[in-house]
């Protein structure tokens, strides 16, 4: 099956974004297809390499970067969300004016046209963290 | 084409939830896929006439729903129940919507290649 995944939680403050995590790692395990992981709203400050976590915990931001680089997933940061949340690569922290570059480079940041193409070409798009 | 189906289920203010579902909405009209819009649970006072969040600081969430029939659409429904507990009636909204029961929540749902609630 083909699935793409909407993720809106925040790590760390939702259990959304770690169930996300695990049912992407449990579908990959499965031989399903995983079309694309878009990340709204809170949800992409799962894309944040700025973030530490204490020693103690489970270091989500991490998980989740290497799990897109390890299966090469289409993992894409809603624009607009990221903007507000201070997600930015390189091109949008230059054309902002702001100091720094926060999104881990194993994510894409793009716009919702991205989660209508998945609807369009997954059998399931399944919502965390809502 | 595939048929997408939208729960509103929050009120405008207090989280992003509405404006982030009715962007959701928005972008699947613009690829030009079935629609079905359905306002229930606190989302019913999105549809509201005569907000004014100004003292919130927020930009007024419902102000884009006259749009909805601009980009296509047209499959707007309230879940009457959600209404009327709410102590409102359909003559107070910004919008035209069709009067809908839980039951045909329950149908348009089944009908639905993918449903996104917020």
């Amino acid at each position: 099956m083909i699935i793409s995944l909407v993720i809106h939680g925040a790590p760390g403050t939702t259990q959304g974004a770690q169930t996300a995590l695990t049912f992407c790692r449990a579908a990959l395990a499965a031989d399903h297809r995983i079309y694309r992981v878009f990340f709204y709203e809170d949800g992409v400050h799962n894309a944040n390499a700025l973030s530490v976590w204490p020693q103690d915990e489970y270091d989500l931001n991490a998980a989740w970067a290497t799990l897109v680089r390890e299966h090469e997933l289409d993992a894409v940061v809603c624009v607009a969300s990221a903007l507000r949340r201070g997600v930015l690569n390189a091109e949008e922290a230059s054309r902002y004016e702001k100091t720094g570059v926060s999104v881990d480079p194993a994510f894409d940041i793009s716009g919702l046209g991205q989660w209508v193409d998945a609807c369009l070409n997954s059998d399931r798009v399944v919502s965390f963290g809502v | 084409m595939k048929t997408l189906t939208f729960l509103a289920r929050s009120g405008p203010y207090g989280s992003s939830k509405a404006k982030a579902l009715l962007d959701m909405v928005l972008s699947a009209a613009v690829f030009e896929q079935k629609i079905q819009y359905i306002f229930l649970d606190d989302g019913v006072y999105q549809l509201l006439a005569g907000q004014d969040p100004a003292l919130l600081a927020a930009k007024n969430v419902s102000a884009a729903l006259p749009a909805l029939e601009l980009y296509g659409v047209d499959q707007v429904y309230l879940d009457l129940d959600s209404l009327q507990a709410r102590g409102l009636s359909t003559d107070q909204l910004l919008i035209p919507a069709s009067t809908c029961s839980a039951g045909d929540i329950s149908k348009m749902i089944a009908e639905s290649d993918m449903v996104f609630s917020l």
